[in-house]
C-alpha cells in the first residue's frame, strides 16, 4: 500500500527511483481511490483510458535513467487546458464532445517530463464562478463536507489533489480560482506572476488576467509543478523567459488591516490573527500597511474581465466546432446555438462585457477601470519597496454549503475579494492551509509577492509550514 | 436599465433570451452594475497612465505547427469538401 495521503512529489520519485514501486503501480492507487470516490465528488469529468499506458512509458524512462521530477507523476488536469487528442470543453455544453488539435505548453512540458495525465476535472463553465456549481456536468463536492462547495472555478482539480485522486493538478486562475479551491480544500495553490506560464492552450477567458496554476498538498509540490510548467513561448506573445528573483528571504511583512475589516467570517479571522502571532513569533516583523487603491480590485475585476470574457466567447458560434442549433439564417443558427451552449454565468459575463464595451459607457467603465487598474499595479510597485510580502486571508469566509449564493451573483463574486488584487496587479500569490473551523473545515492565509518573486512566496510558504 | 437595453445588448451579443431570461437578467445587471460604480468615485486626474506594456513583434515564417488539420476538420458540424458549411448568407 502506497501512503497517498503522505505522498509528495520528491517521495514518489524517490521510490520509483528506488524500484519500491513503479509509476503504473502509483497510478493504479490513485485509479482506485477514483473509483470508490468520483462518483460522489465528481472531480474528474473524464479519467483517461491511457492513464496506465502513459504510467508504462514513463516506467521505461526511469529504467532507461531519464527520470525528471515529474517522471510518472499523477496529476489531473482541469478542462480547459488543450491534450491533444483528448476532448477539452471548459465544462460547457457549447464545447461538448470537442477534441483538442494540439497540446498546451505546459501540456507539452509535462509530457516531455513524462507526466501522467489521469483524467480532466470539472470547474466552474468557462472557469467563472467560485463554487464548481455553474458546470453543465454537475456540481463537485467539497470532500471535507460533501454538502459544501470546493471552492472554484477550478474545484475539480482541488478535490483531486484533496482527495488523494492525483498527486498535484493544474488549474487556471483569473481571479483566485486556483487559490480560493485551494483554500476551500486545505492545498497549497499558486498563483503565478503574468506571463511566467504560457497561456498557449488554454481556453481563454480573460487574457489579461488568466494563469495556468498549480495546486499541492505542500508548498515544495507547488513550486516543482510550477518549475515544470513555466517559461516563455513563442505562442503566447504575453509569456516571458523565465527571470525568477532568487529569494531575498524577506523578512517583512505588511498587512492591509483596512481591506477586510468588515464581511470576514469570525472564525477566519482569528485563525488569521493567530498565523500572524506565528509569524511573528519566527522572526518575521509585522508592518501596517495601506492600499487605497486596491480595494477597487474586484470592481475593476468585475469590468475589465467580462469585457475580455465578451469577445472571446464571441468565437463559440456553432460553425468549427460544438453542437449547432438549427435556425432559419445564420444569424439565427448563431443565436439559437449561442442560447443553448451558454450556461447563466457565461450570458451574465457576455452581456456585462457588451455592456461596458458599447458606445457611450466605455469611457465611464472599460477606460476607468484601465486607468484604476494602473494605479493598483503602481500601489503594489510601491509598497514592494517597503514590505517583502503582503498578507491577507486567502477568502473572507470557509467553504459555504452547496447552492449558496447561487441566486445573487454578487455575494458569490465577493468570495474573490482578496484574491483580486494580484490578478490585478498581475503579481505572484500563495494560498497557504492554516488550519480548520470548529467544523473541521480549512481556512487558510495569502502572501502576495512582487512579480517575479515566486521563490520568496515558496521561501515564506515552507517555513510556514512548519510553524502553523 | 430597461428591459429594451437588455434587448439591444443581447442582440448585440447574439444570443437568444425568454422574457423570464431578460426579466433576470435585467436585475443581475443592475446588481453587478450597482457594484462596480464604486470606482467612479476614484480619483483617475490623478492616476497618470504610465504604459510599460510593449509589443512583442515576431517575423512572419512559415513553420510547421502541431495543430492537427484532420482533428480540426472531423469536428466541422457541417462540411463540404473539407470546408465549414453555413446557411446562405446572401
Amino acid at each position: 500500500m502506497i501512503d497517498l495521503k503522505n505522498l509528495t512529489i520528491e517521495k514518489a520519485s524517490e521510490a520509483m527511483k528506488n524500484g519500491e514501486y513503479t509509476s503504473v503501480d502509483l497510478a493504479r492507487a490513485y485509479l482506485k481511490n477514483i473509483e470508490e470516490k468520483n462518483k460522489e465528488l465528481n472531480a474528474y469529468l473524464e479519467v483517461f483510458s491511457d492513464a496506465l499506458d502513459q504510467a508504462k512509458k514513463a516506467d521505461e524512462m526511469i529504467k532507461n535513467g531519464k527520470q525528471t521530477k515529474m517522471t510518472g507523476i499523477p496529476i489531473a488536469i482541469k478542462d480547459n487546458i488543450l491534450i491533444k487528442g483528448k476532448k477539452c470543453g471548459a465544462a460547457s455544453k457549447i464545447l461538448e464532445n470537442y477534441t483538442a488539435s494540439y497540446d498546451a505548453f505546459v501540456i507539452k512540458k509535462l509530457k516531455e517530463e513524462g507526466a501522467v495525465f489521469i483524467g480532466r476535472t470539472n470547474m466552474d463553465e468557462f472557469a467563472m464562478g467560485s463554487s464548481t456549481q455553474t458546470s453543465a456536468y454537475g456540481v463537485t463536492r467539497n470532500p471535507h463536507d460533501t454538502e459544501r462547495v470546493p471552492g472554484g472555478s477550478s474545484g475539480g482539480s482541488a478535490v483531486a489533489v484533496a482527495s488523494l485522486m492525483a498527486l498535484v493538478a493544474l488549474g487556471t486562475e483569473t481571479c483566485g480560482s486556483v487559490r480560493q479551491p485551494a483554500s476551500f480544500c486545505g492545498l497549497v495553490g499558486l498563483k503565478p506572476t503574468y506571463g511566467m506560464v504560457s497561456r498557449s492552450g488554454t481556453i481563454a477567458m480573460g487574457n489579461s488576467l488568466d494563469q495556468i496554476a498549480p495546486f499541492g498538498k505542500t508548498v515544495r509540490d507547488a513550486e516543482i509543478l510550477f518549475d515544470a510548467i513555466k517559461g516563455e513561448d513563442e505562442m503566447d506573445a504575453t509569456s516571458i523567459e523565465s527571470v525568477l528573483i532568487p529569494s531575498r528571504e524577506g523578512k517583512i511583512i505588511g498587512i492591509p488591516w483596512h481591506l477586510f475589516e468588515e464581511g470576514v467570517d469570525k472564525e477566519v479571522m482569528d485563525n488569521f490573527k493567530e498565523s500572524v502571532e506565528k509569524l511573528k513569533n519566527a522572526g518575521y516583523k509585522i508592518v501596517d500597511i495601506k492600499l487605497p487603491y486596491s480595494q477597487y480590485s474586484l470592481a475593476v475585476y468585475y469590468i475589465i474581465m467580462p469585457a475580455e470574457v465578451s469577445t472571446n466567447l464571441s468565437r463559440f458560434d456553432g460553425v468549427r466546432y460544438g453542437p449547432r442549433k438549427d435556425g432559419e439564417s445564420v444569424n439565427d443558427e448563431y443565436k439559437k446555438t449561442r442560447s443553448a451552449g451558454f450556461g447563466a454565468e457565461a450570458r451574465r459575463r457576455i452581456m456585462i462585457g457588451t455592456y461596458v464595451l458599447s458606445h457611450g459607457y466605455y469611457d465611464a467603465y472599460y477606460k476607468r477601470a484601465w486607468r484604476v487598474r494602473h494605479a493598483i499595479e503602481r500601489e503594489f510597485e510601491n509598497i514592494f519597496k517597503e514590505v517583502d510580502f503582503v498578507l491577507t486571508p486567502t477568502t473572507p469566509t470557509p467553504a459555504f454549503k452547496l447552492g449558496e449564493k447561487m441566486n445573487d451573483p454578487v455575494a458569490m463574486y465577493l468570495c474573490d475579494i482578496f484574491s483580486a488584487p494580484a490578478n490585478i496587479a498581475g503579481i505572484t500569490a500563495i494560498a497557504l492551509p492554516s488550519g480548520m473551523t470548529g467544523k473541521k473545515l480549512p481556512l487558510s492565509i495569502q502572501f502576495m509577492a512582487n512579480h517575479f518573486h515566486e521563490k520568496d512566496l515558496f521561501d515564506i510558504g515552507k517555513k510556514f509550514e512548519e510553524i502553523r | 436599465m430597461e428591459i429594451k437595453d437588455v434587448e439591444k445588448l443581447a442582440e448585440l451579443a447574439k444570443i437568444e433570451l425568454s422574457l423570464d431570461e431578460k426579466k433576470n437578467l435585467l436585475s443581475d445587471m443592475e446588481g453587478i452594475l450597482s457594484y462596480v460604480k464604486q470606482i467612479q468615485e476614484v480619483n483617475i486626474e490623478e492616476i497618470k497612465p504610465e504604459y510599460e506594456h510593449r509589443n512583442i513583434w515576431r517575423e512572419d515564417k512559415i513553420e510547421e505547427r502541431d495543430f492537427s488539420g484532420d482533428l480540426i476538420k472531423e469536428q466541422f458540424p457541417e462540411s463540404q469538401d473539407g470546408f465549414v458549411k453555413v446557411k446562405k448568407i446572401m
